[in-house]
């Protein structure tokens, strides 16, 4: 499973990437997409994974039986992709403005405030 | 749970919120901007005169005890930062009043200037990795809207290099706090402090050690990662720009110091090692293009990563000297950096213009303004007796007694450097006369039926200048006992022990 995983996530960066240098902003914003799933399955298997082992305490004990699932970094996926949602959601905003003010979608053709 | 801790995040979030009720007063707005940053320098004043007296605060929200629940601390540097924040706040919020245009203002600019200055204090006083990836994105997203808010062409462009490099860099911070928690199992920085120490391999540690110089490299804007600052700080409201300049590359600059320090100190060798070269090459790129630059802010902007090498080189150097030169060096630049774009501000209302070269006339005409541009100008330079001397003193001597002769001769040129790009400011805006007749008739016109409307509401604009030029004056006049605050803020940051006590005393053990 580790293997798995480690292999989507890679796939995914390598995606993401390669869509980032691109020249069009829609693939720009695709590619930051996809970084920010790498990063969340990142932290999930990073976290380490536990299949069918909830972290429940059963009654009379007083910790969950030992080999358990690490319910924190689902908890840090949830927050992460509720920030890349807002923070993609305006992405999506301002690349489609520039597209009305600048004209084009071509990230080589602005460079108006380069040197 | 310490409410004091909370405070700097608690009035910026309430006066925001506050105002967005009265989304259609602007008048309203206006005021609770005042307001809130007045009430956070307030506070941040009393939380930095309580670590002062007591040494390193903490609290746990909630009282969820320390490796679980969210932690605040604030130790000397952080309560520092924090107290400028709270005046770089203030300044801006009234150099708004005369300077953001109504349709800026009526879409909520000053709601955003507090979630950003919440952020920006969230992110200085947290104890907990996540939470500070929490309030970079914070930051970050109101600075994204601060920036692009307006709309113009130039904006918009700049705006799309600043968000996708920033997010590049928090998809490699989540990353790295991913793989620090599956390596520590942990991301409380006292107890990652503790179990870092202990990991044993080293090699692993490393690595994430150069993610975290990667992101917050992009965030501090050190070489080669500040492509994006010199292409967007100079396109948005002077009053945004300022606020940036002061503030954001500072954050990155503070959690850089924060984990190296704290966290990542198992391979000095190493990792201090790619710091300094680091520090020295983002001296050398941004002093030469300040010196190739003929804008008034983008001048500036590659001054702001120049600044950034110096704090990082005192961080590589990593002896206590060298540490307290870093801290003198970021609280008396955040207030040089904070004026001088706010001086930009005025020579562009004046001028009608920020290109240098059409710049011109304004010593003869206001000379009182023209000092209130060289007192920063010549403390970035590092002219004795201004702050900005001291602190490269410090910086130089830190590195001499480490016997790195190579970073003092570059600091030194480079401080010769900038002297050289501040010259060339003073000369082509404040003393060579305008040059009319470069200009075509039309604009000659405007201008002359704008000079009637010049002087409205500058005293606004000139008020925030004129205060944080004494502010610079009174760092550099007492800049013995603010040294020492450094020295002891340095202290701290070389002995973890203090920070994993004062965090851990929360701890239910």
């Amino acid at each position: 499973m580790n293997v798995v995983l480690a292999v989507v996530i890679g796939g995914l960066y390598a995606t993401g990437l390669y869509m980032m240098m691109r020249r069009s902003i829609v693939k720009l914003i695709i590619g930051l997409a996809l970084l920010s799933h790498a990063a969340n399955l990142l932290i999930f298997t990073a976290g380490g994974l536990t299949r069918a082992r909830p972290p429940l305490i059963p009654e009379g004990a007083n910790v969950p039986p030992a080999p358990f699932a690490d319910p924190l970094p689902q908890a840090l996926i949830l927050t992460a992709i509720v920030i890349s949602f807002g923070v993609l959601a305006f992405a999506l905003v301002l690349i489609h403005r520039a597209y009305g003010t600048v004209g084009t979608d071509d990230l080589d053709e602005m460079k108006a405030t380069d040197t | 749970m310490r409410v004091l801790l909370v405070l700097p995040i608690l009035i910026p979030l309430s006066t925001a919120a506050v105002s967005l009720v009265f989304w259609r007063r602007r008048s309203v707005q206006r005021w609770m901007g005042m307001a809130g940053t007045s009430g956070l320098l307030a506070a941040s004043v009393w939380l930095f005169e309580a670590v002062r007296r007591e040494g390193i605060q903490a609290t746990q929200v909630g009282n969820w005890s320390a490796p679980f629940g969210i932690t605040f601390v604030a130790d000397l540097f952080s309560a520092i930062m924090v107290v400028l924040t709270g005046l770089m706040g203030l300044a801006v919020a009234v150099y708004s009043l005369g300077s953001v245009d109504r349709r800026r203002e009526s879409f909520g600019y000053y709601p955003l200037l507090q979630i950003l200055l919440m952020g920006v204090c969230g992110a200085f006083l947290t104890g907990d990795l996540f939470n500070l990836y929490v309030w970079f994105e914070v930051m970050l997203i109101s600075s994204f809207v601060l920036l692009a808010l307006g709309g113009e062409r130039g904006q918009l462009e700049g705006a799309i290099k600043y968000v996708t490099l920033n997010l590049l860099s928090s998809a490699v911070f989540l990353a790295a706090v991913g793989l620090l928690y599956g390596l520590a199992g942990t991301l409380n920085m006292a107890d990652l402090a503790i179990k870092l120490r202990a990991v044993e391999q080293t090699g692993l540690v490393t690595t994430l050690a150069m993610m975290f110089l990667i992101t917050f490299g992009v965030k501090a804007a050190v070489f080669p990662l500040f492509f994006w600052l010199p292409a967007s700080y100079h396109t948005p409201p002077f009053a945004v720009s300022a606020i940036f300049a002061g503030l954001l590359t500072k954050v990155g600059v503070y959690a850089l110091i924060r984990v190296f320090t704290l966290l990542f100190v198992v391979d000095v060798g190493y990792t201090h090692t790619l710091i300094l070269v680091i520090a020295g090459l983002t001296m050398i790129t941004g002093v030469l293009g300040a010196v190739a630059q003929n804008e008034f802010r983008r001048v500036l902007s590659f001054q702001v990563i120049s600044s950034v090498g110096f704090m990082v080189m005192g961080l590589a150097l990593f002896t206590p000297l060298a540490l307290a030169g870093s801290v003198f060096y970021m609280l008396q630049d955040i207030v040089v950096k904070t004026n001088l774009f706010l001086v930009s501000g005025v020579a562009h209302r004046l001028c009608g213009t920020s290109e240098l070269k059409e710049q011109g006339g304004l010593y003869a005409t206001y000379p009182a303004f023209a000092l209130l541009f060289l007192i920063p100008a010549l403390s970035l330079a590092g002219i004795p007796p201004l702050s900005g001397f001291f602190a490269k003193l410090a910086l130089v001597q830190a590195g001499l007694a480490a016997q790195s002769y190579m970073i003092v001769f570059v600091a030194l040129a480079v401080s010769l450097l900038t002297l050289l790009s501040m010259t060339k400011i003073w000369n082509e805006a404040f003393w060579k006369p305008q040059p009319p007749e470069s200009l075509p008739a039309a604009t000659q016109t405007a201008m002359r039926a704008a000079a009637v409307s010049k002087r409205k509401g500058l005293g606004t604009l000139i008020v925030p200048i004129a205060i944080l030029a004494a502010l610079t004056v009174c760092i550099s006049l007492a800049a013995g006992p603010v040294f020492a605050l450094a020295t002891v803020a340095a202290e701290q940051l070389l002995d973890p022990a203090g920070y994993i006590r004062a965090v851990e005393g929360g701890m239910t053990q």
